[in-house]
């Protein structure tokens, strides 16, 4: 466990208590978050952080940041505004499954094509929990919702695969039941120059665990330790013992020109040109 | 560049008026008859040191305008109807969160994708109401080249003093008009920029305001570390879903900011409407064809007069009312089935007959069609 820190002062402490239900992980997420801003020593005036609709999205209204709750499935469509205008800005997305691989997804995919340099952190509880259960693009084939109350239809997308491909230039996968990975993992994913994405396996106890008879919080974390293997054991492990298991840990990590130092590098060639 | 009598398009005069603005960042996504202002703001851009980007669709576009507008820069996008419709759930989040910038929409033939170089003035009531919620808005309709480069550095000027979004609403024919144009009158027009904060960041409430006025607003990195939700908010920017005063206050205020401003909002053109005794009231492209029947009219011993409306929302009603009044007929031209007549029939006294002229194939309106009521020929003429 790295020294302890003081996490209020990076919290609105006024707006406690949070809104999240007993059990859930945002908040472990958000302090795994505020940890790794502490170790970089990053500037809160310069950190922004946006936000899509959602449960783990209203983490931007609880951190003392410049902080932007955007419409539903858009926080990187606003990010990117944000970081192309005033690229010395440092700029976070945090938000959950729902809203980045669904509504989002479109900008999710450019976001890692143009590999512009934001941090995007998502919350997966394989759920809507906000609304009250509904499956989303990350719920497991089979698993129960309140829409799909015969077992999911649909099999799920694993965004991370999506994010490298798209090219995303750090890919990691973490979970909540592994803190100390899980700022680490953020730590260098915010350290990336250029697009990072941290998908964070989280436990929603009250929609997708009551839904699915995983039991509560604690059983929930318990299935992420069993079902989950790092990069690290998994290359020691046959193919065989993988089957079914979850890859943690970086997944993917390469350099690609960062788009608005690209930018930047047009504009200096215009005005130059211009003169 | 404005310094010599030069011809212009219409989209190319919203950009330069959007750069003589001050214009800082565009983000927008390819669609005709609005695609040359995003190929010539690509290129001025970033001579000036401005950015722009093509985002993955109109959605992503509005997302990020607003994005950048946070971080202080006069922020612009462009589209048309389809596009426009997209635009229309972030349009309502610049609208509660007071996040300047400026849309604009090249009208062109719908529903659907209708007729992408087809002109229309079909989405007048879009513009007025295509968000959701009650909400008040501001919106300039440009009738020549020359009045787009005036009117898109008035829109910049109203996003900016209020802080809310200004939709410039142009139509294909506008758009793509081509006319010789000076514009260096213009250079000395006032610029202004979004109301800034004076308190220090610990006393800075971001949504704090009188009740007709918008408030002060930090940028993003500046030390003001402020939260900005479309959630309804109080004063201090946060979600005060409980707190009915404080949500009442808020849309009232964002209603009041502009409707106090009311008069000087208003833009308007009028020409030999003091003896006329039919008034044409017209926007946009149609406003040019309502100016040629003025003339054809006035030379067949008919008292027509025009009234050009610039700023068709928040709507003019105390100029309407004003410029009616007396009138025998008002004669409403519009590339739509009345839009804008019905919202003019509303505040005429009723012993002034309210006329629609309607156009909805594609074309621009003949003078002559507006000149065939007179003789009582014109068939798509409608007392409201």
């Amino acid at each position: 466990m790295p020294k302890s820190f003081n996490v209020n002062k990076y919290l609105r402490m006024d707006k406690m208590p949070h809104i999240w239900c007993p059990g859930c992980g945002n908040g472990m997420v958000m302090s795994a978050f505020l940890r790794a801003v502490d170790s970089l020593q990053l500037d809160p005036n310069r950190l922004v952080v946006v936000s899509g609709i959602g449960c783990s999205s209203r983490i931007s209204g609880y951190l003392d940041f410049n902080t932007l709750h955007t419409t539903h499935g858009r926080p990187l469509a606003f990010a990117t505004g944000i970081k192309l205008a005033e690229p010395t800005l440092e700029v976070v997305v945090i938000t959950g499954d729902g809203d980045a691989t669904a509504i989002g997804g479109n900008h999710f995919l450019h976001s890692c094509r143009r590999n512009i340099n934001i941090t995007l952190i998502v919350i997966n509880n394989y759920i809507y929990g906000m609304t009250g259960g509904q499956y989303s693009p990350l719920t497991h084939k089979g698993d129960f919702a309140t829409t799909a109350p015969y077992g999911n239809v649909e099999p799920e997308l694993d965004m991370c695969k999506v994010a490298e491909s798209a090219g995303a230039t750090y890919v990691a996968r973490a979970i909540t039941y592994k803190p100390v990975s899980m700022e680490d993992l953020i730590i260098k994913a915010l350290e990336n120059k250029g697009f990072s994405l941290v998908e964070i396996l989280s436990q929603c106890p009250i929609y997708y665990g009551r839904l699915n008879k995983k039991g509560g919080a604690v059983e929930m974390l318990k299935w992420q330790k069993e079902n989950t293997v790092s990069m690290k054991a998994a290359a020691q492990m046959a193919p065989s013992a993988l089957k079914d298991k979850i890859i943690t840990g970086v997944l993917s990590s390469r350099y690609r020109p960062e788009y608005t130092e690209e930018y930047e590098s047009v504009i200096q060639k215009v005005q130059e040109s211009v003169r | 560049m404005t310094s010599e009598r030069r011809l212009m398009q219409g989209n190319e005069a919203c950009a330069e008026g959007a750069l003589k603005a001050g214009l800082q960042f565009f983000a927008g996504y390819p669609i005709t008859p609005s695609t040359e202002i995003a190929e010539i703001l690509s290129r001025r851009l970033p001579e000036q040191g401005g950015k722009f980007i093509q985002m993955e669709d109109e959605i992503a576009s509005m997302a990020a305008v607003i994005g950048a507008s946070l971080t202080g820069a006069k922020s612009l996008t462009a589209t048309s109807g389809p596009g426009f419709s997209l635009k229309q759930e972030n349009l309502g989040f610049a609208i509660m969160t007071e996040v300047p910038c400026v849309i604009v929409n090249v009208q062109r033939l719908g529903p659907s994708t209708g007729g992408p170089t087809l002109t229309a003035q079909g989405d007048v009531l879009q513009a007025r109401w295509g968000t959701h919620g009650e909400h008040t808005i501001i919106a300039l309709c440009p009738a020549s080249v020359e009045e787009t480069y005036y009117l898109t550095i008035m829109a910049f000027n109203y996003a900016e003093r209020f802080r809310t979004p200004v939709i410039l609403l142009m139509d294909e024919t506008i758009g793509h008009l081509r006319e010789s144009v000076q514009l260096d009158k213009y250079d000395k027009m006032k610029i202004f920029s979004r109301p800034r904060p004076w308190e220090t960041p610990d006393k800075y409430l971001p949504y704090a305001a009188e009740d007709d006025a918008p408030p002060p607003m930090a940028v993003f990195g500046e030390g003001y570390r402020y939260h900005v939700t479309g959630l309804v908010h109080d004063e201090s920017g946060f979600p005060c879903t409980g707190n009915h005063a404080a949500i009442d206050r808020l849309l009232r205020r964002l209603n009041n900011k502009i409707m106090a401003h009311q008069d000087e909002i208003t833009l308007y053109k009028d020409t030999m409407t003091e003896d006329a005794e039919h008034l044409l009231i017209a926007f946009g492209a149609s406003a040019r064809s309502a100016a040629s029947a003025v003339k054809i009219a006035r030379r067949e011993g008919i008292r027509a007069g025009l009234l050009q409306v610039q700023t068709l929302w928040p709507f003019p009603e105390k100029l309407i009312r004003q410029k009616t009044l007396g009138k025998r007929s008002v004669l409403v031209p519009e590339m739509n089935l009345g839009q804008y007549a019905r919202e003019i029939k509303k505040v005429v006294s009723d012993k002034t007959m309210v006329v629609t002229l309607s156009q909805i194939d594609g074309r621009l309106f003949h003078p002559n069609k507006i000149v065939a009521y007179f003789r009582g020929e014109e068939r798509h003429a409608e007392i409201l």
